[in-house]
């Protein structure tokens, strides 16, 4: 009667996220993804700097750690060396919207033959909270102790969207953690963006939204409940734009 | 049995509690080397649904067939 | 057969006969004809060519695709090459080969466009962060530059490091003959990305530094003993020995050569190797050498530190350092005549 569920065994190691902390769910989605498309040994990460620098110590595959938010150009002269391995990039919202945002435009603007993912938890964790380019209006972060204030600092970005409006590409998607629906939704996300590489279509995209109880001062639960009650009003789940549905 | 308990992955997270449609899932009242109280599953109170393995961020869980 | 080429085209073309198969950069004066000229030509050999959003992302490419163990390879001038500082870092930290080739021009910031050797200290010191050194190939006639490309690239590969081909601005706008080298079949380096992690390669997250800092000195010190490069002529019984590299070295040669014609006693180092530095070849000058003298193409004298820690080292007299620093430009021979007659009369001190 039960289905038999094991994690994969390119991510079955401990790995230093905090606990509640969305990233080992992500991963693992991903490795699942990989391992039924039979790509679990042919992949390479780029990964990002950040709490996603955690991953490289329990991940078993080609990975680089990429200098803070260049992951989308790394992945692009690894994809056009190695055009037949999987080549994924994998960074926080700090790494790919802030000081990477001229790479990780481009990398969607070529439509660059890569996956990228995004995992947004609308600070920077790794660093101990500071203000992040997703950070909402009014959120308390180290570097608006006050509050962001959106008429100085900009509005929270919203970049799959900014990548389905303007450019054509093949996959561009929001997903999230915060319940057993949200992540077989968002399973199947990654999922259609690792086809869209694997078929050669072009550019994908899947950004979630992920935890961050330790600098959001919530408890995993709470947590969750933060980002289906409030972030999801905001940054909205679903698909921007699928080569599948187009004209 | 239906799940295997990897309990030295566990951090304490609670969204595995959170989830069980049994509450199937306690917490042990010491705690290990790391400062955490760890998850314990009552068989008799699991169904093998998997929700515990798809919600867990740290791979304490595998669903047996 | 010797056919006339311009610099950059010539050194494009070198790289790809040199197996390069993947280039990533940005226009910038006066590089911008060897990206031009790989556009067209390594799509021609089945390599992949990236005009970058910039230099920064370039070197991210570049990266991306030495991590994978192809010979990539980024080109820049100026401020350019400041941009890729970070990458440069990262590439010695995760000992990625890879060559960057900096068409020197003249000045800080923006500068200008004219032909420099202003780049010395930052390539020989390295300007990203951490203590890691590239080899730096500086190449005095189009010939030369042509035949450094791969040797640059075995030099990378053979120590795990990145290798700059110092060029400058005038050497890649200019026309020479030239005998283009033979084709090298591509082939991927071992430590390179194959999606399969058959065993632990680069990306390391769990540092040792102390154990890592024991091989990075060890590694350093092998290059230092193995391979300085240079050129030499009338040291050994030279009064005063002058110190050029690049083009400004083939004008100090002609100077030297005319020099002794009219008596004087004087010799030349033409460092072919900035870092490496050639100290070896100071042990060969005469004991009894009464000064050496730079002549480079940048405004406060950067090659006279290397030259000046050279001669102090190799001589327990304390031969006095001298620079003549001629901004931008080639000096030509008879200002270099002029400025060696101010040395001798005093007019010109030395500067250690």
């Amino acid at each position: 009667m039960a289905v038999e569920r094991k994690v994969p065994s390119i991510i079955d190691n401990p790995m230093n996220f905090c606990p509640g902390c969305g990233h080992g769910i992500i991963i693992r989605l991903i490795c699942e993804c990989l391992e039924e498309l039979g790509q679990d040994q042919n992949v390479i990460f780029a990964i990002g700097v950040g709490c996603s620098s955690n991953l490289g110590g329990g991940l078993v595959t080609d990975r680089l750690h990429c200098a803070h938010g260049r992951a989308g150009a790394v992945a692009t002269g690894m994809k056009r060396v190695n055009p037949d391995n999987m080549v994924i990039t994998y960074q926080g919202d700090g790494d790919a919207y802030s000081i990477g945002i001229a790479e990780s435009f481009n990398a969607a603007y070529r439509n660059e033959n890569i996956t990228v993912i995004t995992v947004n938890n609308t600070n920077f964790g790794m660093t101990g909270g500071q203000m992040s380019w997703t950070t909402m209006e009014g959120q308390k972060t180290t570097t608006s102790p006050h509050g962001r204030d959106c008429a100085v600092t900009g509005y929270p970005i919203r970049f799959p969207e900014l990548v389905a409006n303007e450019f054509r590409v093949a996959y561009a998607a929001r997903g999230s953690v915060s319940s057993p629906a949200r992540i077989n939704a968002l399973k199947g996300y990654i999922k259609n963006a690792l086809e869209a590489q694997l078929n050669k279509e072009g550019y994908s995209i899947v950004e979630v939204l992920s935890p961050c109880a330790v600098n959001w001062g919530m408890t995993p639960e709470e947590a969750m409940t933060h980002i289906e009650e409030d972030l999801t009003q905001y940054f909205p789940i679903g698909v921007f734009q699928d080569r599948r549905n187009q004209e | 049995m239906k799940v295997n308990v990897n309990e030295s992955r566990c951090k304490e997270c609670g969204l595995c509690i959170a989830h069980c449609p049994k509450e199937a899932i306690y917490l042990r009242s010491e705690v290990n080397s790391k400062g955490y109280r760890t998850v314990v599953v009552r068989e008799d109170k699991c169904i093998g649904c998997g929700m515990c393995y798809l919600t867990c961020p740290d791979g304490v869980y595998q669903i047996l067939a | 057969m010797a056919e006339m080429m311009k610099g950059n085209i010539a050194i494009a073309e070198a790289a790809v006969r040199a197996g390069v198969r993947l280039y990533a950069g940005y226009p910038i004066t006066p590089s911008t004809e060897i990206m031009e000229y790989l556009s067209g030509r390594l799509p021609e050999v089945g390599g992949a060519f990236i005009q970058a959003e910039s230099e920064l992302a370039g070197i991210n490419m570049v990266i991306g695709g030495a991590s994978c163990g192809v010979r990539a390879l980024t080109a820049s001038s100026g401020p350019g090459i400041s941009l890729k500082q970070e990458g440069i870092s990262i590439l010695s930290d995760e000992e990625l080969s890879a060559v960057v080739i900096n068409v020197v021009r003249y000045g800080n910031g923006l500068g200008t466009l004219y032909s420099s050797q202003c780049d010395y200290n930052r390539e020989t010191r390295g300007g990203g962060n951490g203590d890691y050194r590239c080899i730096v190939l500086c190449p005095s006639s189009i010939q030369e530059a042509v035949e450094q490309i791969s040797l640059a690239y075995e030099l990378a590969e053979k120590y795990r490091v990145v290798s700059v081909l110092m060029t400058e601005g005038a050497l890649g706008q200019m026309m020479e003959p030239v005998d283009l080298p033979d084709f090298v079949e591509p082939k991927r380096n071992p430590w390179g990305f194959d999606g399969k992690y058959t065993y632990k390669k680069i990306g390391i997250f769990d540092r040792d530094s102390m154990k890592e800092s024991v091989l990075l000195k060890e590694k350093y010190a092998a290059i230092k003993e193995n391979e300085q490069r240079w050129e030499s002529e009338g040291v050994e019984d030279a009064d005063y020995v002058f110190v050029s590299y690049g083009l400004p070295g083939r004008s100090t040669l002609g100077a030297v050569r005319q020099l002794r014609d009219e008596g004087f006693r004087v010799g030349l180092i033409r460092p072919i190797t900035a870092w490496p530095f050639p100290e070896k070849a100071f042990a060969q000058i005469n004991p009894g050498v009464k000064g050496i003298i730079t002549v480079e193409a940048n405004a406060t004298g950067q090659l006279v530190d290397d030259a000046a820690l050279a001669i102090k080292k190799n001589s327990s007299a304390n031969i006095p350092a001298y620079a003549l620093t001629y901004v931008y430009g080639v000096p030509p021979i008879k200002s270099i005549k002029a400025d060696f007659k101010k040395i001798l009369n005093g007019e010109i001190r030395e500067v250690y």
